[in-house]
């Protein structure tokens, strides 16, 4: 097989692994910080039940976490050379402050986990923020390199030569902003459905005891406040995402849009596929005029389509559905949390029916399956570019062979960590069950 | 000269991982060395220091990476093709270690076969990390255009890689055994301070003598590298003077009637750890990869440099007191030394 889709299979088997472990750290440690406050605003022990137990979780995951990120970080380096060399050159400082918050995110977090006894209220909330902190700022910082991927600037190429760099111009490229705040946002909201599902399969036992019950319900509430107020925050920086896409990138919204023709009162098509033959999206439901509302702000306004980009610098047109997709789950998870919540402080209901808590348990994994597929987007639709207009993905690639046996290697491996970290956290909550936190 | 600042950076970053990860992955093979073992609490002063360590120890290794694309990004082809088969088995065990060993702390079932998975892939990586040295030095590797190929042939026939293996193996058995053995005196077990005072007077001549055989074994495929380190022999001979008397402070007598000054063993083989391998990166200068790749090929631009320089220099200066703190919470204080229940929180 040709050894650059082979890089891009391992590296991207890898990080598809590694952002289900590096969301979930994101996200729960903020609501640990959450749990933490409200125990002490609430004087309710329940809640740091709750912080320990997620602080458990993490703590588990994070066995896999730190090392799927030092794996990221070293195979970027040994798989992408080529892109390592205009890194180094160009976008070095967000990775190495980046080194800065995992420090600060690893050391607060033991400090946080072993020294707790020998902390005050306080200081366990100033260091839980810490953790939070410095989590949410390496996602940050990464993301830095993803958006300058996108819009690349802070340089010139002179003859094929990097010169007159501006290494801070390059941190503050066009996409950072939005990108940045989209990766937050979605890592909180697709953690907090995750615990939202743990909480609503659990209230769907039998013979819950009172005291289970309310801790559950405590937690689902947690879960859908947090995860109604993210959804809704995402889907509004997702836009803003979209209308960058349309003023930095617009061959990337093309692609995801399945649009074209360039034209004013573009069509948004949902769902579908796209079809070069026929200039449009076949099978798919047809909004006039939203496309061309959503991205400048008026059915007048025109978007650029596919046709405008010589073909070879068109991404795979299935991004598309994986646009969709996202979009899809976001959407219907916002309808989810707020209808929960509605239920429960509209209609004043003290207890969640059963028909609202089957969806409210497919709704950690849906959101995942919306991170997974935003990422995937946010990849394959920079394609055939690395660098976008900079570096091709074939240009940055390694030479060296045997990457698919370590290819079929990682991929074994990954299957088989996901499959033991499973079944690790299921024996570890069994035989730690609820009940007995309460005693002590 | 900026390509020579950027690369004693490089190796402080290496010396600082080399140091840290020396001790966690020794420390988590005596975990499993000792595990079970009703007469000794050797195992559990092992786990007491890795709980809350490797997480932090993990972090020094990013830093050397990135640190190394960042400031010569231009080694990135040579070392990528040369590095990814080597590397890629690292990152294997070092994954597997890092689960497992998390895993066997909640999982009280097979605590016993995760600690024995994770001891012994933990044990390997300093292992797979050292065999890499003799690689760049030269001699192992063939330029056919710009792939890099590594002459596994002859690597694997020559003695000098299972020189390098050994001093990977019996270094990473000393330092842990050192350091364990002021960690325990510190959390006042005397009884697993012999344990690991005898495991460090025994590993301490031989991870020397490897040194040594490695260094010897290296003439016949590098001899410039040797040409160079003869040149740094007051460097060499100092360091063996401090390993004197870092050896000898196990014997010196202490105030509390006890045989041996660890702390004073352990902060001069820091320092003899820190003579020596400078040293050696000296000698190894200014190549990257022997003989196509130098230190100027590789440096990044100026401008960049300095921009690194800063982020370094602010990034330390943040985490520099929160090092100290941490060491007082974990190291130092008796309240976390001696609780019994740290078991439980884990």
């Amino acid at each position: 097989m040709d050894n650059v889709l082979l890089a891009r299979m391992l590296f991207g088997s890898t990080l598809i692994f590694h952002i289900i472990f590096a969301t979930l750290g994101v996200g729960l440690t903020l609501m640990i910080l959450i749990a933490e406050i409200m125990r002490v605003i609430r004087k309710d022990n329940d809640y740091g039940i709750l912080a320990k137990r997620w602080t458990k979780a993490v703590a588990i995951l994070l066995g896999v976490a730190i090392p799927s990120g030092t794996i990221v970080a070293v195979m970027l380096a040994l798989l992408w050379p080529g892109f390592i060399e205009v890194v180094g050159q160009v976008i070095a400082l967000p990775f190495t402050l980046e080194i800065f918050a995992f420090f600060i995110e690893a050391l607060f977090l033991s400090i946080y986990v072993y020294a707790a006894s020998r902390l005050s209220s306080l200081m366990r909330i100033i260091s839980v923020f810490f953790v939070a902190l410095g989590a949410t700022a390496s996602a940050v910082l990464i993301t830095n390199v993803q958006s300058w991927m996108n819009t690349p600037t802070g340089f010139n190429v002179v003859n094929g030569e990097i010169t007159d760099v501006r290494p801070w111009e390059a941190v503050l490229n066009p996409a950072f902003g939005y990108t940045a705040v989209h990766v937050a946002s979605s890592a909180y909201m697709a953690t907090a459905f995750v615990v939202a599902s743990v909480a609503a399969y659990q209230l769907l036992k039998p013979n819950l005891k009172e005291s289970e019950k309310t801790y559950h319900k405590k937690g689902l509430m947690i879960a859908l406040v947090f995860g109604a107020i993210t959804s809704l925050w995402t889907a509004t920086n997702g836009h803003t995402s979209a209308v960058g896409l349309h003023q930095n990138v617009p061959v990337k919204l093309a692609a995801a849009e399945g649009l074209f023709v360039t034209q004013p009162n573009a069509p948004l098509a949902i769902f579908g596929t796209p079809d070069p033959e026929a200039n449009r999206v076949v099978g798919g439901i047809e909004i006039p005029g939203m496309l061309s509302y959503l991205a400048t702000g008026s059915r007048d306004g025109v978007v650029i389509g596919l046709n405008e980009f010589p073909r070879d610098e068109w991404p795979p047109l299935f991004v598309h559905t994986l646009f969709n997709i996202m979009v899809g789950i976001g959407t219907l998870l916002i309808g989810l949390s707020f209808g929960a919540l509605a239920y429960r402080i509209v209609f004043k209901k003290r207890e969640y029916p059963n028909w609202l808590l089957i969806p409210l348990i497919g709704s950690g994994p849906l959101a995942m399956l919306g991170i997974e597929t935003g990422w995937i987007f946010a990849c394959i639709g920079r394609q055939p570019w690395t660098i976008y207009g900079i570096q091709r993905t074939a240009e940055a690639a390694t030479k060296s062979a045997n990457l698919g046996t370590f290819f079929v290697i990682f991929i074994s491996l990954y299957i088989f960590l996901l499959v033991i970290t499973a079944l690790v956290m299921r024996y570890y909550f069994r035989r730690n069950p609820l009940i007995n936190e309460f005693d002590s | 000269m900026e390509a020579y600042v950027a690369i004693i950076i490089i190796w402080l970053f290496l010396f600082l991982y080399a140091l840290g990860g020396a001790i966690d992955f020794g420390a988590g093979f005596w975990s499993m060395f000792y595990f079970g073992r009703k007469d000794t609490t050797a195992a559990s002063i092992a786990n007491l220091y890795l709980t809350p360590s490797w997480k932090v120890t993990n972090v020094f290794l990013v830093l050397f990476v990135v640190a190394l694309v960042g400031f010569f990004p231009h080694a990135a082809f040579a070392l990528g093709s040369i590095m990814i088969v080597p590397v890629s088995f690292v990152l294997i065990l070092l994954i597997i270690r890092s689960a497992f060993m998390v895993y066997s702390y909640s999982v009280q079932k097979y605590t016993k076969l995760f600690t024995y998975i994770s001891g012994i892939t933990g044990l390997l990586i300093p292992v797979l990390m050292l065999s890499i040295l003799p690689i760049i030095i030269g001699g192992f590797v063939e330029v056919v255009g710009d792939r890099h190929y590594i002459l596994y042939d002859r690597l694997l026939a020559s003695p000098t890689l299972y020189a390098h293996i050994g001093f990977g193996l019996s270094a990473e058995l000393f330092l842990s055994s050192l350091f364990l053995s002021d960690y325990a005196r510190e959390a006042k077990s005397m009884e697993t301070y012999k344990v690991y005072r005898r495991n460090a007077i025994i590993l301490g001549p031989i991870m020397l003598s490897m040194a040594v055989a490695a260094t010897m074994t290296l003439i016949p495929e590098a001899i410039w590298m040797v040409d160079n380190m003869v040149r740094q022999w007051h460097l060499f001979a100092l360091s063996l003077v401090v390993f004197s008397i870092g050896y000898s402070a196990l014997w010196w007598p202490s105030r509390k009637g006890r045989v041996g000054q660890p702390r004073v063993a352990v902060l001069s083989m820091v320092v003899q750890i820190g003579l020596a391998s400078f040293a050696y990166g000296w000698s190894h200068m200014p190549y990257i990869v022997y003989p196509k790749l130098t230190i100027y090929d590789a440096f990044t631009n100026i401008k960049m440099y300095y921009s690194l320089l800063w982020g370094y220099a602010i990034g330390m200066a943040i985490l520099v007191p929160l090092f100290y703190w941490f060491w007082r919470l974990f190291l130092k204080d008796k309240r976390y030394l001696t609780d019994k229940k740290v078991d439980d929180v884990r």
